[in-house]
């Protein structure tokens, strides 16, 4: 399993555990699941749930970076590349 | 170009379809600072804001009407062309002389003093730090400003403290921006812990006292005053709307350089100044906020007895006790019925929902005044909780009522 299958997989978790997404039956969440359109997620339950990520890997990733995230995989590439930058850092 | 506020529309209607449209109620007439009157009918005001019920004060109003008359209906212009009259100037520094700052900057809006201020301050390379319940003008400054923009916990300092450490190898400044009283829910900031991250971390702090100045602290300063960390805050964004009765806002500052903003600032320079009568207003409310320590000592009473009411009765409300009282329900639609109940009985109190709301709760937002009488507040929450009891929401068996409501939604 490949950095990234990880990351699109604890990102799936969070996104079940908080609650706020409308995660129709039998959906399998991957890296082309998109928050607003599949999830139901509000910009702002968007918010909620990146700072619950950037909480579970001790990460801050600025709100604009967040724009252009619309799939899993889109914030699965952003929380790799600050960890990356933050580690290297 | 409409068609991306299909499901906005489609909220909307639903809402509207219970009853009065809790975004759009006029009142035909405002006869004092708790009564306003809608097709014939008293109404008790119960979500103004207007914390020290000074709309209506006598010495504030002969001080307008002299001002309307000495210096005309409005300025027609911007604080940096011919907008800025004696009055103006005088009423910062009173703002300056009331919060003991060096300097004070007068917007129209406290909207417009935090778009001014956020988006100014914090450069490209500079960080603000938001709490995660701040007020849409706190974002909206952040967003017009060029600073990298990050959210924390509401009011967990432990949460600030992390990103603070997380960002502290990047360049730049960074600013922390918490509010006094949080609109929704009436909870304070924990104010001393967030100073002492400020202080250990080398960062700036704003605090909005929107909501609590003339409310909070021994002389009505706001939270700040009531935490004892005046010089741990760098800047104070605050607005006449509220316990002043008026309009406008104000950031005040230590900082010497602060008064350059006034070149900078695109809120401050590109809109018209306040009206002299305004101003005029605004100045006779801070000699009342300081002349009436009596009305902070009436609105506490007020806040402590209509929260121990609804408290009483079941309703679960915020977590202090403060002249915000929110009742909490997990429903929107349980939530808009509930509040069309309370204006056809007679009472207005906001009607708060997602997503504008914390943790995606349905809010009835009451503010007190010290304006109302124990009999008006107690008339007010004996209705509300009424109408809680038929809906099954109030009472012994509340919660679990509340959550099959939910469940069955």
């Amino acid at each position: 399993m490949t950095e990234y299958d990880e990351m699109v997989g604890a990102i799936a978790e969070v996104v079940r555990s908080l609650g706020k997404a409308e995660v129709p039956a039998g959906l399998v969440i991957t890296d082309e699941t998109r928050l607003a359109d599949d999830l139901k997620l509000d910009s702002l339950a968007v918010m909620d749930f990146v700072m619950a990520l950037e909480n579970r890997f001790d990460l801050v990733i600025p709100m604009d970076e967040l724009t252009e995230v619309v799939s899993v995989g889109d914030l699965a590439r952003l929380l790799l590349g600050h960890l990356k930058t933050q580690s290297a850092g | 170009m409409f068609g991306k506020f299909a499901s906005l529309h489609e909220a909307y209607g639903r809402v509207r379809q219970a009853g009065a449209d809790p975004f759009g109620v006029a009142f035909d007439e405002v006869v004092s600072p708790t009564t306003a009157r809608i097709g014939g009918r008293d109404i008790l005001l119960l979500g103004t804001n207007n914390y020290l019920g000074l709309t209506f004060a006598p010495e504030a109003i002969a001080a307008a009407s002299d001002a309307l008359h000495r210096y005309g209906t409005g300025t027609t212009g911007s604080r940096i062309a011919n907008g800025t009259y004696a009055g103006h100037a005088e009423l910062e520094r009173r703002v300056a002389r009331f919060l003991g700052r060096r300097d004070a900057m007068v917007f129209t809006t406290g909207h417009q003093a935090n778009l001014g201020i956020l988006a100014t301050l914090a450069g490209r390379e500079d960080h603000l730090l938001l709490d995660a319940d701040s007020h849409a003008s706190i974002y909206d400054g952040a967003r017009l400003g060029s600073a990298s923009v990050t959210r924390f916990r509401h009011n967990d300092p432990g949460d600030l403290a992390r990103r603070l450490r997380v960002l502290a190898d990047k360049p730049g400044d960074r600013l922390i921006v918490v509010e006094g009283l949080y609109s929704m829910l009436g909870d304070v900031a924990p104010l001393r812990e967030i100073a002492a991250i400020k202080r250990e971390t080398g960062a700036y702090l704003l605090v909005d006292e929107a909501h609590s100045l003339g409310v909070l602290g021994e002389r009505g300063r706001g939270l700040i005053e009531a935490a004892g960390v005046h010089d741990d805050v760098d800047f104070v964004v605050g607005t006449f709307s509220k316990s002043l009765g008026s309009i406008g806002g104000f950031c005040a500052s230590d900082h010497a350089g602060f008064d350059l903003l006034r070149l900078a600032a695109r809120s401050y320079m590109f809109t018209a100044s306040l009206p002299p009568s305004v101003v005029a207003s605004v100045m006779t409310g801070f000699d009342l906020i300081d002349q009436r320590p009596q009305l902070r000592a009436q609105l506490s009473a007020n806040a402590a007895r209509l929260h121990a009411a609804l408290a009483a009765s079941g309703f679960r409300l915020g977590p202090s006790v403060s002249p915000i009282v929110s009742v909490r329900l997990r429903d929107p639609a349980l939530a808009v019925t509930f509040w069309n109940r309370l204006l056809s009985a007679g009472i207005y109190v906001n009607l708060a929902l997602p997503p504008a709301t914390p943790e995606g709760e349905s809010l009835l937002r009451s503010s007190v005044s010290a304006a109302h009488s124990f009999a008006e507040l107690d008339r007010a929450a004996a209705i509300i909780t009424a109408i809680g009891q038929e809906l099954g929401i109030a009472g012994p068996q509340a919660a679990a009522a509340e959550s099959y409501v939910s469940a069955a939604d």
